[in-house]
């Protein structure tokens, strides 16, 4: 079975993202690590292969400059390779943008895998838009906001359990398919030292878009057709009176709620 | 202020009625454009009923792609949203709710509109063109931008949930047409079909529509003292609530999520306990009218927007406000 898994190279949480101050775009010059929110995916991803008894798994990403920081460590938890997008007319790209260029990185994949996974949103851009677009560009059936998949048919098919607003629900699929991932429905495995030496051989190939035969007009800032016209901070809340407990807090917090009417 | 001629909105969730997401989303465009259509799915008699529901919010035509049967909607609404526009029957704006179904019906579209869409939207405005300004959150809602379209539209923008308020009209009896829409062939893109539907028992009220609601964090210490929190929240008559970090450790189910990725609360009270603030969270909660905080970090940001700070224990802390709150009655 081959999974193609999409990652996002992201500018590490630890550290508050910022725009661009020029063009108000995300701010991408800080070293770029993997998004969490990719590793459940790549785990998913590396167990569906190990439950059909063979196959691999390809890692997608577009990121400036190059970048495979955060890919090294997704091809140490077990991918077998990456393809790499990267050129400069990527700059300011949109979701769609995005999901236009992955899907040709996609069809570059031969044979072409049984099953793309994502995560349902990205921890810094989070549009929630890519996996569908992406989808639908590759003329893929997709199962967004999965919690569990697991295979059927000997391998023909998914069962899916997919999140929804009172519960879940159930739905079959045959492959080749786009699955969407939760974050949290699987524990992503810890790379030995190993694997983080031996994932430094492992191949990343690097594609540009005169490669992908991809237009730049279509993709980056200009294929955006959108402007940010401004940007403000966020209105503050006021805080008000912080107290220490010092074995009488709940008796304020009690008399609150009675003040409110709550109780 | 130049209204736009035609707005539509893709419904949320077909059965038992249009939704609260559908019919916030209805009254908001209302305020945008003179004439406000619905795009649904569902057999004849449920489209029906729904269709009068709705024209007491505004809207006056209901395009229906039909009984969709076991299949996900998305890419039967999108397809045959996609099939009215190139036929040149186009609204200037399309609005979907920022949901799990939403989100596949804005992403599908967009790719075959080759359209942007334009996500985590929380207010929309009349802008020269006619166009909207979009405002939407970004860095999990520590800062806010506004946002236009540039190109030809129809724009999609991707509205998060209470940004409007649902409010009928004051005019009645306004008839509403209902529009079957044929639906071109979709091919392997509607593969995927629903086995079974399971539906999580909740008892007390939903977490969107509740009044208070108790929520917990990793401050919590152990996943057993979420107890505490639901205990709380059903006192109060509340719902219990949860932050990204818990729900990704597996300590309680999506659906409880107050954030950015889950619900957007906006309580009379809401209770924050153990929970440090961070954006993620903050950008579902803010909007609550009392905010109360415990957690044991006196410099936590949580205590920035709190009416009410405790720094101390929620162990030690909710035990004895449970207590306490059962002697008042």
């Amino acid at each position: 079975m081959k999974v193609a898994v999409c990652a996002k190279q992201i500018p590490d949480q630890a550290n508050p993202a910022k725009l661009d101050p020029l063009n108000r775009t995300l701010d991408r010059s800080d070293r770029l690590i993997l998004d969490e929110a990719d590793s459940y995916g790549v785990e998913v991803a590396l167990r569906l292969v190990e439950q059909a008894g063979g196959g691999d798994v390809t890692l997608v990403s577009m990121a400036p400059r190059g970048e495979t920081g955060g890919l090294r460590t997704a091809l140490a938890m077990g991918a077998a390779g990456a393809l790499l997008v990267s050129d400069d007319d990527l700059g300011g790209s949109d979701a769609l943008g995005t999901a236009k260029v992955l899907a040709a990185a996609i069809r570059s994949i031969s044979p072409s895998p049984d099953l793309v996974l994502t995560a349902t949103e990205s921890t810094d851009g989070y549009t929630g838009t890519v996996p569908a677009q992406l989808a639908e560009l590759l003329d893929l059936p997709s199962i967004t906001f999965a919690k569990r998949i697991e295979l059927e048919g000997g391998g023909t098919s998914i069962r899916v359990w997919r999140q929804t607003e009172s519960g879940h629900d159930e739905l079959c699929c045959t492959l080749p398919a786009l699955v969407s991932v939760t974050a949290g429905v699987v524990e992503p495995r810890y790379p030995s030292y190993r694997a983080i030496v031996a994932a430094k051989a492992k191949p990343i190939t690097q594609l540009s878009l005169a490669e992908l035969g991809i237009s730049p007009d279509a993709v980056g800032a200009a294929g955006a057709r959108q402007v940010v016209t401004g940007v403000v901070a966020a209105e503050a809340r006021q805080g008000g009176e912080v107290i220490v407990d010092s074995g009488d807090a709940h008796e304020r917090i009690a008399d609150l709620l009675q003040q409110l009417k709550v109780i | 202020m130049t209204l736009l001629d035609r707005v539509w909105v893709a419904a949320e969730s077909a059965t038992g009625g249009p939704s609260s997401a559908t019919l916030e989303l209805v009254s908001g465009a209302r305020g945008l454009g003179k004439v406000v259509e619905l795009f649904t799915w569902g057999d004849e008699a449920t489209v029906a009923s729904s269709a009068d529901v709705l024209g007491g919010y505004g809207v006056t035509r209901v395009y229906s792609v039909g009984d969709i049967g076991p299949a996900l909607p998305g890419p039967r609404v999108a397809s045959g949203m996609a099939g009215l526009i190139w036929a040149g029957d186009s609204p200037d704006v399309v609005l979907v709710g920022a949901t799990y179904d939403g989100r596949d019906v804005a992403g599908r579209l967009s790719a075959k509109l080759d359209r942007p869409t334009i996500t985590n939207v929380v207010g929309l405005a009349e802008a020269e063109g006619p166009r909207l300004v979009a405002e939407h959150a970004i860095f999990g809602g520590a800062q806010s931008a506004t946002s236009q379209f540039t190109g030809p539209g129809p724009g999609i923008f991707v509205v998060r949930d209470k940004t409007f308020e649902a409010r009928p009209t004051e005019v009645s009896g306004v008839p509403v047409s209902v529009v079957p829409v044929e639906v071109a062939e979709l091919g392997r893109t509607s593969a995927a079909q629903v086995v079974s539907r399971h539906v999580e028992t909740q008892e007390g009220p939903k977490l969107d529509e509740a009044t208070v609601v108790v929520s917990g964090g990793r401050g919590l210490g152990s996943p057993e003292r979420y107890a505490l929190v639901e205990e709380l929240a059903a006192l109060l008559h509340g719902a219990p609530g949860a932050t990204r970090a818990i729900v990704d450790a597996g300590w309680v189910a999506y659906s409880h999520q107050v954030g950015q990725t889950g619900k957007t609360v906006r309580p009379t009270v809401y209770i924050a306990c153990g929970i440090s603030g961070a954006t993620q969270h903050m950008v579902g909660m803010k909007g609550a009218r009392h905010v109360i905080a415990i957690n044991t970090d006196r410099d936590a940001p949580i205590f920035g927007i709190a009416d009410l700070g405790v720094v101390g224990d929620c162990g030690v802390v909710l035990p004895r406000l449970i207590e306490s709150l059962r002697a008042r009655g």
